[in-house]
């Protein structure tokens, strides 16, 4: 049938914002081909609604594998599920989301129905003639742009980078089927118990999935002076990120670093105070839409990277930015 | 407790200038280390043996001059080390890497853990460690930030999600990859240079594996490369100086129009 399939997300009933992403990816390369795009969901309780909106996005079919078995991310059961499927429907081509789970599914089930993965991708195209899926990533720090193919496996297989793309707009006049199919007892393994959820800090952040990103560096000299730059964030509904200097001195908790050793981000805006930008650094943020920085060192790697620059005592300027957009808030210029 | 920990060799970056023109890395000169990744694994691999003994091999796959890798990993701690060499292994992309990686674990006798870092800082795949779990048919968490408990059976850990911290009580033996937050890797010791030295580096390759020709290496790779661009990374942005009470005004006005202009605010 040589549909185009997106693996949905789920996270306690409500979908993902990724599973609208990979859409759009999809719908893309469904019409190329001119095949249909189906958004595969294994989770537990989500609600009509949710699926129809699969659909308004851009998917023409939703499978739907409902059971509270599925419900947590367990990647032995979520890989037999789905590599069961592909036996199945044997779909051409599989995007998922380079999220933890994502990332954890998709190269298990590569080995499992034996074909290609191609990580973490930021374009996606289909070869004219071959059909093949020729997907493009970053590597090596961001410093080359591979492209590469599966031309002798199916189905073709890729994670998509969070935020690398856009939801298409709903249109709720699409029509599509959703399809309820039920789990398979002997897919579930059993090895891996999930026995507990922990989540207590303070501001648990997602950076890879936020739309805006301020981060701080060593040149934040400490702790408390991150507190401008959460404002800062707060002003564009953003979230707070940190070098991996930052991270090492403790004044930010892990999940916040970004680099090489922490999360790559494709935030539509990220701004940034007091990072010199590492090689390690740059790779994490090269696909930010916007970057904005603010270094003291008119030589520092990160104003290469930069839409704008401003070379300046951060100290002076970020407090000063942040009063001027409250008065800009307020008088709307 | 024993311990198989897969490391790779990398280029050495974090030191590493860019080209001002192009902005893409300057490579010449660069050495080889251990992943910075594989660092945590090792380290919490050390740990875990020092508190609940057995001991821990290091494996690698690459050159013979990645030997260097698993000398450092002795130094550290490791007990010993494997080297996964052949030419028919090069040019391998994560299944090829993942399959060839989880036959060299199956003949090095039973185990209770693998611990991988969670990606290597030059390929940036993340695959390779949940591959070989799948290979070898044992559970895997990715992103292992703590260990909570080991029993003689189980293992519990906590792995970062989106979302916070997921509790995964894992039977073993089990595959585990790690990020940063599971460990502060310690620094080679001199006697532990000295035991790196002395210790000898078994070799396994096509001749002493049991291994399918045809899943090896460039050939046996599902994936291949058809393109690599070079793209100028450098964006060449609008640049201001902000100095003194009128400088920073100015930068911030200018500022304010960008991201008007960008449709930011």
């Amino acid at each position: 049938m040589s549909y185009v399939w997106t693996i949905a997300e789920q996270s306690k009933g409500k979908l993902r914002g990724v599973s609208f992403e990979l859409l759009s990816r999809g719908r893309k390369l469904a019409d190329k081909m001119n095949t249909q795009l189906c958004s595969v969901l294994l989770g537990s309780n989500v609600s009509d609604e949710a699926l129809q909106e699969l659909i308004y996005r851009g998917a023409d079919n939703v499978y739907f594998i409902d059971d509270p078995r599925l419900e947590n991310f367990i990647v032995e059961t979520h890989s037999n599920v789905l590599s069961d499927l592909i036996r199945e429907y044997k779909p051409h081509t599989i995007l998922a989301a380079a999220t933890s789970s994502g990332r954890s599914l998709m190269p298990y089930v590569a080995i499992q129905v034996n074909t290609g993965l191609t990580a973490d991708c930021t374009e996606l195209d289909i070869e004219e003639g071959t059909k093949h899926l020729l997907q493009t990533r970053p590597a090596i720090g961001g410093n080359i742009m591979a492209t590469i193919k599966t031309p002798n496996h199916d189905p073709q297989m890729a994670t998509v980078r969070p935020k690398s793309s856009r939801p298409l707009p709903e249109d709720t006049g699409r029509v599509g089927k959703i399809i309820r199919l039920s789990l398979k007892d002997e897919l579930v393994d059993n090895r891996v118990e999930m026995i507990g959820f922990r989540k207590d800090l303070e501001e648990f952040v997602n950076i890879e999935e936020a739309e805006v990103v301020v981060a701080g560096g060593k040149g934040m000299k400490k702790q408390e002076n991150f507190g401008m730059l959460k404002e800062l964030a707060k002003r564009f509904d953003g979230v707070v990120g940190a070098s991996r200097d930052a991270v090492d001195r403790g004044w930010l908790p892990y999940p916040h670093q970004i680099g090489l050793s922490g999360k790559t981000i494709s935030p539509k805006l990220y701004i940034c105070a007091g990072i010199s930008g590492s090689i390690q650094h740059l790779a994490g943020i090269k696909t930010s839409e916007t970057i904005i920085a603010v270094n003291t060192d008119p030589d520092a790697n990160i104003f290469q990277l930069a839409d704008f620059g401003i070379i300046g005592n951060l100290f002076e300027v970020i407090p000063k930015l942040n009063q001027r957009l409250e008065n800009y808030k307020k008088e709307g210029k | 407790m024993n311990i198989i920990i897969p490391i790779k060799q990398v280029p050495e970056t974090s030191n590493v200038k860019m080209d001002k023109e192009t902005g893409t890395m300057i490579r010449d000169g660069v050495e080889s280390v251990i992943n910075p990744l594989d660092l945590y694994a090792i380290e919490l691999g050390i740990q875990l043996k020092e508190i609940h003994g057995g001991k821990v091999t290091v494996c690698t796959m690459g050159p013979p001059s990645a030997q260097k890798a698993l000398r450092e990993a002795i130094a550290m701690g490791c007990d010993d080390g494997i080297l996964i060499t052949d030419r028919k292994f090069a040019g391998a992309d994560t299944w090829a890497t993942s399959y060839t990686l989880s036959e060299a674990i199956k003949n090095m006798g039973s185990f209770d853990l693998v611990l991988a870092g969670e990606r290597a800082t030059d390929g940036d795949t993340g695959q390779v460690g949940p591959g070989i779990a799948a290979w070898l048919n044992i559970p895997l968490a990715t992103y292992v930030s703590h260990v909570d408990e080991v029993t003689n059976t189980h293992i519990t850990v906590e792995r970062l999600v989106e979302e916070g911290y997921q509790i995964l009580k894992m039977p073993l033996p089990t595959l585990l990859t790690v990020v940063k937050e599971v460990s502060d890797p310690r620094l080679p010791t001199l006697r532990g240079k000295k035991k790196a030295r002395a210790t000898e580096i078994p070799v396994f390759s096509t001749e002493n594996m049991n291994l399918n020709e045809g899943s090896l290496g460039l050939k046996g790779s599902p994936t291949k490369v058809v393109k690599i661009d070079y793209p100028k990374v450098t964006r060449g942005g609008k640049m201001v100086s902000a100095n003194g009470e009128e400088g920073i005004n100015a930068a911030i006005d200018e500022l304010i129009k960008f991201l008007e202009e960008k449709e930011l605010i």
